[in-house]
């Protein structure tokens, strides 16, 4: 390994600047992969998910002048020319790693088939089950090293809104932390080994019973290899990447004592574990009424969480081999209703992409702050299809996305059927 | 209506209300002894024959011989699991075996439709292909009433069309009627989503899926734009005021056109034999009349196809979702659908009797078959499971895994009779334990395999380490202190967890772990075994 001698100085470098607070917890994993730095180290991905759409003009898209803003000013950010809205001041520290994209558009304006759309850039088809962007990583790149799920779904939020395997089979659907730091006790091995290999002898006996006449029932069940999986998982050092018990009470402060904050800490600690494709919830952005006081409480939340995580990458050096997004199913419309709540909007709305080596600091697009007299979308500037946004983060990953996949039932379907956007990957 | 500043009383007092009318409905009381039961009536046999005749006609052009039939305890165990939820209990199983009558398992179904285990598990499963599982609009939408209403339904055998009419058409308040409660379940932001509702209803009660049609015509059906756009505005009228739904008649229904973006007027139309909805009554009843007219083959093939997908585990028509059935005239899907129509004809004829439907489709020899079979190929196991000449091997729902987890923790039955401390820790453990295992929601019949989170769940979960704990009132602790000998023992702990006799493999495996007297079997070993049945494949799969 030629590297390896300057991925230990790195390494080393780290562990001194971080003695004073922070030290690097997790144990040494094995595979050299883990201790790479920079962008020699294989790229993961994390996705904030912003549950029920966020407006974008609440936090990536602030429009000041306009009568539809509310109170929101735009403040500036550490990126040149780049203003986002004042309840986020944490992230505009940070936006200089990042890029926003102001003119995604689609056309699902239903949480659930928009969800569908954003997760795997398809839309809701009754005879296909699409795979989501985090299950398609999974799929295409494993890694034998990685004994724990290597696609993470932290926090509570709906099914539809985690991703899913499809037609790729449901062991690729994410492995789901409903309350992140929580949730070890079912991963943990509750009895000694003695009994545990006891236990496995048993269920060994009374499985070749069942299988009797059902071998390959049962096999297609997938019990069998659930159990191995999660006999290996329970085993594995690298299970502490979900444990937040060693972690310094500053560091926990500093990401929020919320739920969405603990998930954005962990999923730093899976990235550093290898981990592929990590996705973060935060539900409560659906503000039909009152979405000022919504997006104030929601960006309490996100501030600090997503600020924090960018921070640590930073410092780790994991940016570069990290790909965050920060996206949700639709925005919210430029008009407030009579209930001072803003309504699902498909026609427009922003994500946050940076890292793993795509262009930081761009602005790409931009909407107004208003509708037509007739509520009518008008469509924005340079508008980003979801696809090419995939194409983009896949490219990057070094999945050839426009090949074909073919699904269970032998119908050729494309890993994604965009292109990727040629201002981010340059 | 402005609820606000009462809301956190209501919520209080609701919640109350709520949590203590579940716990005290929860599972009931005990199969009663079959003795009042009689066995099935002959025609019923009659029809699930020709079912039979139908199913096996098809796998006659292949050289494939069906599976051989299961055994009695295999089909009681299917049985219970499918119509309330949870295994037979060693209490149950001990009685049925005492029971010689040839034509048992027909009688026992009958009692089993009698028990209030069957309403109220069977109610929670329809309610949620007819309202989901969401907690919809709080106040005006109650999910708790809704279901208790089912239950009663079917505990005084409501002819099914009436039903489905009560849902569409009624008025009147939440609480008082509580059929309202599929129309208020589809209120968001304060107003009826009249599209949500046209959509829920073609997919509930008819079996296809025509929400596509509210954005653009149906891409592979018949269904158009215009047709979608007629059903929502039969729930135009719909309004709620203090005294409940109501429609109001000079309401207009207004959709945005996709293109133009542009408002319309839309009036309420059925898509097609318009003379089915009768002349009477708001634009619901008109609505529910045709849903349910007996010459509407989409209604009765839709419920067919559901009832035998909850009985099953899955719907007829296996590489479809339950609720996107071909069109009856579809002239390439005539064979495939033979069964639910002759099914359909015989729900129709015999005024649309849930329980009746039941006994017909637990006749059928379809039901009673193995799980197992020779025939190990792909392709032919596929062609197998396409006939139903074997029985399909189905993950369990949570609530299943729950309900039979919990009766193998006690020999006696839980029901109505137990102690409401078990059944307030049934309620409360079932719905911490689906959240944990992750509700499949409304597509609860498409099939999926297991994952790691739920394997994790039943190997190191706090529940299924306290259901395997060898307490003095629990199953392991009763049986190891009344067991008689270490096989009696191992028969009763199969038997509470598997429905079943442990093997000659099983038994020389396990004898020497469980010692001999007078010493007593170790606790930690007798856990163990607990610990071994629930985390088999013969537990978490329905067989």
């Amino acid at each position: 390994m030629p590297h390896s001698s300057i991925d230990w100085s790195r390494r080393d470098a780290l562990q001194v600047v971080l003695a004073s607070g922070v030290s690097f917890l997790l144990p040494a994993i094995e595979g050299r992969a883990v201790e790479k730095r920079g962008s020699e180290r294989p790229t993961s991905l994390i996705t904030l998910w912003m549950g029920g759409g966020a407006s974008q003009m609440d936090t990536w898209d602030p429009h000041p002048e306009s009568k539809n803003s509310e109170k929101i000013q735009a403040i500036k950010t550490t990126a040149p020319g780049l203003q986002i809205a004042h309840l986020l001041p944490q992230m505009a520290e940070q936006m200089q790693h990042l890029s926003v994209i102001r003119s995604l558009t689609s056309k699902e304006g239903d949480h659930e088939r928009g969800s569908y759309f954003v997760q795997t850039a398809y839309r809701p088809d009754p005879t296909v089950r699409h795979p989501s962007l985090s299950s398609i990583l999974n799929h295409e790149l494993p890694d034998p090293r990685i004994e724990i799920p290597n696609c993470v779904a932290l926090c509570d939020g709906p099914e539809f809104a985690a991703p899913r395997g499809g037609y790729l089979g449901d062991q690729y659907d994410a492995f789901r932390v409903f309350d992140p730091g929580q949730s070890l006790r079912n991963m943990r091995q509750g009895v000694d080994s003695s009994r545990q290999a006891r236990r496995m002898s048993n269920l060994d006996i009374v499985s070749k019973a069942f299988r009797q006449g059902r071998e390959a029932r049962v096999d297609k069940s997938l019990h069998d290899q659930n159990i191995n999986r999660a006999i290996s998982m329970m085993k594995s050092e690298q299970l502490k990447a979900f444990e937040l018990e060693n972690e310094a009470r500053e560091t926990l402060n500093r990401y929020g004592d919320t739920q969405f904050g603990r998930g954005c800490l962990i999923a730093r600690r899976l990235v550093e574990t290898g981990v592929r494709s990590i996705q973060v919830t935060l539900n409560g952005f659906d503000t039909h009424a009152n979405n000022y006081e919504g997006h104030v409480t929601q960006t309490r939340i996100l501030d600090p969480a997503f600020a924090s995580l960018v921070k640590d990458l930073v410092d780790r050096d994991l940016l570069a081999s990290t790909i965050i997004l920060c996206i949700g199913e639709f925005g919210r419309t430029p008009r407030i209703n009579p209930l001072g709540g803003r309504d699902h909007w498909p026609h427009g709305f922003s994500c946050v992409i940076g890292g793993g080596g795509l262009a930081a600091s761009r602005v790409i697009g931009s909407t107004t702050a208003d509708q037509q007299t007739d509520d009518k979308p008008i469509p924005p500037t340079s508008p980003i299809e979801i696809p090419n946004l995939y194409a983009t983060i896949l490219s990057r990953m070094g999945v050839e996305f426009g090949k074909e996949l073919i699904t269970p039932i032998g119908r050729p379907l494309k890993v994604c059927t965009g292109t990727p956007i040629e201002q981010l990957l340059g | 209506m402005r609820w606000k500043p009462i809301l956190p009383a209501i919520l209080v007092v609701a919640g109350v209300a709520v949590l203590t009318s579940m716990a005290a409905t929860s599972p009931v009381r005990d199969l009663t002894p079959p003795g009042r039961h009689g066995p099935a009536e002959s025609d019923v046999l009659v029809v699930a024959a020709e079912v039979d005749q139908r199913l096996l006609s098809s796998l006659k052009t292949t050289s494939l011989s069906p599976a051989e039939r299961a055994d009695d305890l295999t089909i009681l165990r299917r049985l219970t699991l499918a119509l309330m939820g949870t295994i037979p209990s060693l209490e149950e199983i001990r009685r049925f075996e005492s029971d010689d009558r040839p034509d048992r398992l027909a009688i026992w179904t009958n009692a089993i439709l009698d028990d209030p285990r069957f309403h109220n598990y069977f109610a929670e499963r329809l309610a949620r292909a007819f309202v989901g599982v969401e907690g919809g609009q709080f106040i005006i939408f109650r999910r708790d009433r809704f279901t208790n209403w089912l239950s009663e339904q079917l505990r005084d055998s409501v002819p099914y069309d009436r039903m489905v009419r009560s849902m569409l058409a009624e008025d009147g308040v939440w609480t008082d009627r509580a059929a309202v409660n599929y129309v208020t379940a589809g209120v968001a932001n304060e107003e009826f989503d009249a599209n949500k509702l046209a959509g829920r209803t073609v997919r509930a009660f008819l079996g296809q899926r025509i929400d596509c049609a509210q954005c653009h015509n149906h891409p592979f059906a018949h269904w158009k734009q215009s047709e979608f756009e007629g059903l929502a505005a039969c729930f135009g009228q719909l309004d709620y005021t203090m005294v409940g739904v109501v429609d109001r008649p000079g309401k207009k229904f207004e959709v945005e056109d996709r293109e133009t973006l542009e408002k319309r007027q839309v009036t309420p139309q059925v898509p097609f034999h318009p003379e089915w909805c009768g002349t009477r009554g708001s634009p619901r009843d008109r609505l529910a009349e045709w849903v349910t007219h007996p010459e509407n083959r989409r209604f009765e093939r839709a419920s067919v196809n559901r009832i035998w997908g909850l009985i099953f585990g899955q719907p007829f028509l296996t590489e479809r979702s339950v609720d996107d059935l071909p069109d009856p005239d579809d002239p390439t899907f005539q064979e495939q659908t033979a069964v639910l129509d002759l099914l359909g004809a015989d729900f129709r004829t015999h005024r649309y009797q849930l329980k009746r439907l039941i006994r017909v489709i637990t006749s059928t020899e379809a039901f009673r078959r193995s799980s197992g079979h020779a025939v190990h190929e792909p392709a032919q196991l596929s062609e197998l499971e396409s006939q139903w000449a074997i029985f399909p091997l189905c993950r369990l729902r949570p609530e299943q895994v729950i309900g039979a987890m919990l009766q193998s923790n006690s020999v006696k039955t839980i029901d109505q009779n137990s102690h409401l401390f078990t059944r307030a820790i049934r309620f409360f453990r079932e719905n911490d334990y689906v959240k944990q295992y992750g509700d499949p929601g409304e597509a609860e019949l498409d099939q999926r395999t297991a994952t790691i989170t739920q394997t994790l769940l039943n190997m190191n979960g706090e529940f299924a380490r306290e259901m395997s704990e060898v307490g003095p009132f629990s199953t392991p602790g009763t049986i190891r202190q009344f067991s008689p000998s270490r096989a009696v023992l191992l028969d009763n702990v199969y038997l509470t967890c598997l429905t079943r006799r442990p093997t000659e493999a099983e038994r020389a495996h396990f004898a020497p772990q469980l010692g001999s007297p007078p010493k007593q079997p170790d606790q930690q070993v007798l856990e163990d075994i607990f610990w071994t049945l629930y985390n088999s494949p013969e537990f978490t799969w329905n067989h």
